[in-house]
């Protein structure tokens, strides 16, 4: 199940990092997305995904063994939180803009020229 | 566990949230942050004390005892500068009554304003590595709404590229919290330092610690990490600059200091001089820039690269003259650069353009604002007495007792042209004939003066009685050096 889980992360961040080197703003943004995805399995997985049965106490599981360790759960759900607001933050940002520069490529966001 | 630990950051907390119900009352907005940030210098100054008198502060979060919940720790690093990050808010704030404009005043830039000091102020006391990631992002959330507010061309396009960078060290940070964790079952710093000393630093030890060095590197613009800084500083208007520059590339720093003195110091062979060879580099790299453009503002933007190179070159030494000089280095450098950046706004707003050649004969109108900036450029490149000097002093004891003589010569190097580099503004902007009828009343200049005035001073002030201030800072290099002492405070109360 590990070896799974780091082939299905390998794979995102993969996606992730193709999306991110293209041009256009809104590609990389869903690149964005995948990689926080990602980075959110890799937590699961490096908690451990052992047994799969709740953590609590309970007479039905054998033993702690296979209780999954409830810490990297929690941080899973503060980190998708944030990164939820941060792409809905870069989406509207995106489209402001688009609509005040007429574009959504970033070889012509440099502005180096402009500013000397 | 002591309440007062978490003050500093539910203070900015509670003033950030009432401030959002008064939008649209400009003044109201101005009397409830000032006051807000005087009560927030006077708890951080009585922080510093308590932990002065008493040790290390600690509060377990909801009472869960360390290392089961998330530990506010308060030792002496973090409380200086706490209290160093609201003295130079509120003179930012301040500054912002009279150059922000009517617009963003109107559109939360107090609110967000005190957000960003809750993100700055929490990542300096947290002591749980997943926390600390949660205050980074307090801290950049509200760093996107201030780059951003305002909405003009140069903002957005910046902005963009500000946050897809930081939202990629975040991914970094969070990736890389994955792996400790898998590592040693804990994201407590006291916990991990110990396990991590009971295993000795294996291998996959020092890969994590150069991983969390390219996350705290991008936020705190080291060497190959820094391209991001000069576009972006630029972009928002000067009081958030001067809010950026000073502590945001610092809490960048101040993680790499926490975690590289706690936690990842058995190797110091390989991670502490990658560390150094990084740090030389980007002093390097800042000197080039510093010296290269006409342009103030980014003069002094690339003069923030070349101090976090010195301040990293100085942690890297790892020794007890070298941690204090970089921590007296890193507060010199929080107050000098806001006084900077605050002094070179007003000179941008007289004379109407950024560029040192159409500027010129300043100091036959504004004799105050010549001499202050004089000052301030002298502080900055560290000449006695002023407060530059004391911490280049110890650094580079630092290193001579450590051998690191190219080191040494960066530094030294350095500091001439960081000399060359404001006093280029200084000779440009202040001397010669005036480039064009600066109309600018006098009476404003002075009013946006106040602050970067009492910048200076405390940094004056800093510099002739660093004897005064030594206890405070040898207490801080007492735990930097002894990680006992932290571990002590944290897993035995």
């Amino acid at each position: 199940m590990e070896l799974l889980m780091a082939i299905v992360i390998g794979i995102l961040f993969m996606s992730a990092t193709y999306l991110m080197l293209s041009k256009s703003i809104l590609r990389i943004i869903i690149g964005t997305g995948l990689l926080s995805h990602g980075a959110h399995l890799l937590i699961l997985t490096m908690g451990g995904l052992k047994g799969g049965s709740v953590p609590l106490l309970s007479d039905k599981v054998a033993s702690y063994v296979d209780y999954v360790d409830p810490l990297p759960q929690a941080l899973i759900l503060t980190a998708i939180v944030i990164s939820f607001g941060v792409t809905s933050f870069l989406l509207v940002l995106a489209y402001r803009t688009y609509q005040e520069l007429g574009t959504d490529d970033m070889e012509e966001m440099r502005g180096t020229e402009a500013n000397e | 566990m002591n309440n007062l630990t978490f003050m500093p950051v539910l203070w900015p907390l509670f003033t950030g949230i009432i401030l959002i119900f008064f939008a649209k009352k400009i003044k109201l907005q101005r009397g409830i942050s000032l006051f807000s940030s005087l009560i927030g210098i006077v708890i951080s100054l009585y922080l510093v004390l308590s932990v002065n008198n008493q040790g290390i502060l600690t509060l377990g979060v909801g009472s869960w005892d360390a290392p089961f919940g998330i530990v506010i720790v308060a030792d002496m690093l973090s409380s200086l500068l706490v209290l160093t990050t609201n003295i130079i808010g509120s003179a930012i704030l301040i500054y912002s009554f009279y150059s922000i404009g009517k617009e963003r005043e109107t559109h939360y830039y107090y609110p967000v304003f005190q957000f960003l000091l809750i993100g700055v102020n929490g990542a300096f006391l947290t002591g749980d590595l997943f926390n600390l990631f949660v205050f980074f992002e307090v801290m950049l959330m509200a760093s996107y709404v201030l780059l951003v507010l305002g909405g003009t061309k140069i903002q957005l396009r910046e902005s963009l590229k500000y946050i897809i960078v930081n939202v990629l060290s975040s991914a970094f940070f969070v990736i890389m919290v994955a792996y400790l964790y898998s590592v040693l079952g804990t994201l407590n710093m006291a916990h991990l330092s110990q396990r991590i000393s009971e295993v000795n630093q294996p291998g996959i030890i020092s890969v994590i610690a150069i991983g969390f060095l390219i996350v705290f590197g991008l936020k705190g613009a080291i060497f190959p990490l820094f391209q991001w800084l000069p576009g972006s500083y630029y972009a928002p208007p000067i009081p958030v600059m001067a809010l950026f520059g000073a502590l945001l590339t610092k809490v960048g720093i101040y993680a790499i200091f926490r975690t590289y003195t706690l936690m990842f110091y058995h190797d110091q062979n390989f991670t502490h001089t990658f560390l150094a060879v990084l740090g030389i580099l980007t002093i390097i790299i800042g000197v080039i820039g510093a010296i290269a453009y006409w342009d103030v503002k980014k003069i002094i933007i690339y003069n923030i690269i070349i101090a976090v190179g010195v301040i990293i070159f100085g942690i890297s030494l790892m020794n007890e003259q070298a941690l204090s000089g970089s921590i007296l280095y890193i507060i010199h450098d929080m107050l000098i650069k806001a006084a900077l950046f605050l002094l070179v706004g007003i000179m941008i707003k007289i004379s109407g353009s950024d560029n040192l050649r159409n500027m010129g004969g300043l100091i036959k109108q504004y004799p105050a604002l010549a001499w202050t900036f004089f000052i301030a450029a002298i502080s900055l490149a560290g000449i006695p007495p002023f407060s530059g000097f004391a911490g280049k002093l110890l650094i580079l004891q630092g290193a001579a007792e450590k051998e690191a003589y190219f080191g040494m010569a960066a530094v030294l190097i350095s500091s001439l042209m960081v000399l060359y580099s404001v006093m280029k503004i200084f000779i440009n902007g202040f001397w010669g004939t005036p480039k064009a009828d600066y109309t600018l009343a006098k009476n404003t200049v002075n009013k946006m003066l106040v602050p970067a005035v009492l910048l200076v001073v405390l940094s004056v002030l800093f510099g002739v009685g660093t004897e005064s201030i030594y206890p405070f800072i040898s207490q801080a290099v007492d735990t930097l050096m002894n990680p006992d002492i932290y571990i002590d405070a944290v897993l035995k109360e």
